[in-house]
């Protein structure tokens, strides 16, 4: 157990100064698991606390004075079950389109020997470094007469350049042979690609779909500059309407003498109901971005 | 049986096996390639539709920076004016000023937010516990996946007048301060927010890189009687240096385009005065005052500075550190 080798001494020798910083360690990993947990534990606290501790600035990690009137209340919201509903809609089509787009481009580009790839793979990379800018989106979706409908929320940022690489180089990844064999059977490339690629694929496509999926439920700011409609409007407007204070939860919470303090409290279970579905597949983004990440962006 | 293999019949020639590629770069080649990988081309073609429609239009639509925009009109405008949008906004103040703003919150973006993934990194690196370290990692990425619309419900509420962080500054010093409608705090929250939010997920391409370091240059540092501190500045930091200096371009590529999406979320007429970024004021100006083409003027100069940086700071890096993106 214990030898005496070379390492053994030495780490012995400066086992004080190991300790110390061991223990240092240990202090700044767990206060920045606090500070990051923070936030969400207060706001969870919040959402089932009363105004008048909220008010008093008395809620931190614990609710106090419970409560769920408002709880009650939001989900008796018909819009706030629209916009909820909207943004289920709108994170199927655009997570849909996305992965269609990205997959044929990414299988396409994955091919080596393909004529004009580096062209099609510069035409993708240069848009990450430049783009048209706000406004002449903004007049290009408007001349298109995508304002006020689904589809200037979920074509405009269809294809993620950073998503496509990672898959093109998963692609990559795939042994030759494979192909090739598939292809002396009689399988014509969208054969290969159906029928051995994308079977083989499924932990990449898991993730891209969890990737897009995630980026769609949070997105905002499409939606905020195309739709004027309320009934369109996903619940990421619904919220960013009740925090610029342009509504306070549709109708209801008219009888409440407090207006601005009611706010923070409708504000935190709009956010604890909104990030739920986020919190669910949270797991499965952490089985899958991890490799998913090290496939696209670290090849030294 | 050529048909099926997907390779033309003229492809195949007596010294070439079968499935190979036919030969490039000759005179024809395009008609051969089409010839034998139209399918693959057929897949082409909707995102190239995409990125022709979506990004590069937009990028040609920058031409009504010189052009007079009317509204409903076409969307490069309808006539010719010359530099008029640009001289007005290098004469204008209230650019000058979120230009101001925007260089110093990527300036403060740049020194806070870009060392911390690092420091982080190297610390979890540390930890021998690798169920604690999966635990600290799964914690620290959580507001990564979160929108920014509630990360900005999740500021503003905490450095409200009731929030948590004026519940320490009264318990500490007796005072509260109006953090959210208070110019000369909106750097502070802005920056100590983007850290909050942005720590544990910039730490996963360093961790992944501290995973491939070669234990034997360790073995070696430490037989020639380096400590721990030694080992990670002559060891560590050495091996992780490509990766570092990668995102170090990626982060000066995006200098200027410091938490738009944010900011507006954030921020309110009371503290514009360190809180109004180029994009934020161009949105005001095209969007909420209809000013198109003198807004896209704007976002040009705010383009084109971006990819000025970026293609600077590769090349910089790699006449220094033989490191670079392309």
């Amino acid at each position: 157990m214990t030898s005496d080798s070379g390492v053994r001494v030495a780490d012995l020798k400066e086992s004080r100064g190991v300790k110390a910083f061991r223990i240092f360690n240990l202090v700044f990993l767990l206060a920045v698991v606090f500070l990051t947990l923070y936030p969400f534990l207060n706001i969870i606290a919040q959402s089932f606390s009363s105004e008048g501790f909220i008010n008093a600035g008395q809620v931190n990690l614990f609710p106090r004075g419970f409560n769920v009137e408002t709880y009650k209340l939001i989900l008796a919201d018909g819009t706030f079950w629209n916009n909820y509903g909207n943004t289920v809609l709108y994170t199927v089509v655009a997570t849909a389109i996305s992965m269609v787009l990205t997959t044929s481009f990414a299988y396409a580009i994955a091919k080596k020997d393909l004529k004009g790839r580096s062209l099609f793979i510069g035409i993708a990379v240069f848009t990450m470094f430049f783009n048209g800018g706000l406004i002449p989106n903004y007049v290009l979706i408007s001349s298109l007469g995508m304002r006020d409908s689904i589809w200037a929320v979920v074509l405009p940022n269809a294809i993620s350049v950073f998503n496509l690489l990672i898959m093109k180089s998963f692609f990559e990844n795939m042994p030759r042979e494979l192909e090739e064999a598939a292809a002396i059977d009689g399988l014509t490339q969208y054969g290969v690609l159906f029928r051995v690629v994308l079977p083989l694929s499924k932990a990449i496509v898991a993730t891209m779909v969890l990737f897009y999926a995630v980026a769609n439920w949070n997105s905002w700011f499409q939606a905020f500059l195309y739709l004027d409609k309320p009934e369109l409007f996903p619940v990421t407007i619904y919220l960013r309407n009740m925090i610029a204070g342009v509504t306070t939860a549709g109708s209801a919470g008219g009888t409440v003498e407090n207006v601005g303090q009611i706010a923070a409290n409708i504000q935190s279970v709009t956010i604890v109901l909104t990030v739920i579905p986020i919190l669910c597949v949270y797991p499965f983004v952490q089985k899958y971005f991890f490799s998913g990440v090290m496939l696209g962006s670290v090849k030294e | 049986m050529a048909m099926r293999l997907e390779i033309p019949p003229e492809a195949v020639t007596a010294d070439q096996p079968r499935g190979a590629e036919p030969p490039r770069n000759k005179p024809g080649g395009w008609k051969l390639a089409i010839k034998r990988d139209w399918r693959l081309y057929t897949l082409l073609v909707l995102p190239l539709l995409y990125f022709a429609v979506f990004r590069y239009l937009p990028m040609a639509g920058n031409v009504i920076a010189f052009r007079q925009f009317q509204p409903g009109g076409s969307i490069f405008g309808e006539k010719w004016v010359g530099l008029k949008y640009v001289v007005l906004f290098i004469n204008d103040p209230s650019f000058w000023q979120a230009f101001q703003n925007t260089i110093m919150l990527g300036v403060l973006t740049l020194l806070f937010c870009f060392p911390m993934p690092i420091i982080f990194a190297l610390m979890l690196n540390e930890l021998r516990s690798q169920k604690f370290k999966k635990f600290v990692q799964t914690v620290a990425y959580l507001p990564h996946f979160m929108s920014v619309v509630i990360i900005a419900g999740m500021i503003l509420q905490n450095f409200s007048m009731t929030g948590t962080v004026n519940q320490i500054a009264n318990t500490l010093f007796g005072t509260t301060v109006n953090f959210t409608q208070d110019a000369a705090w909106f750097r502070p929250m802005y920056i100590s927010s983007e850290v909050w939010q942005t720590m544990g997920w910039g730490a996963i391409l360093y961790l992944a890189a501290l995973t491939r370091v070669d234990e034997s240059l360790y073995e070696a540092a430490r037989i020639d009687g380096a400590n721990r501190w030694q080992q990670t500045w002559h060891v560590t930091l050495p091996a992780i240096r490509p990766t570092i200096i990668t995102l170090l371009i990626l982060n000066i590529g995006t200098f200027m385009a410091v938490g738009f999406e944010k900011i507006l979320l954030i921020y309110n007429p009371l503290n514009y005065e360190t809180s109004d970024v180029i994009s934020t004021y161009l949105y005001r100006v095209g969007l909420e005052s209809s000013n198109f083409s003198y807004a896209a003027a704007i976002g040009m100069f705010e383009s084109v500075i971006g990819l000025t940086l970026i293609l600077s700071a590769n090349a910089i890096s790699k006449r220094l550190a033989g490191t670079s993106l392309w």
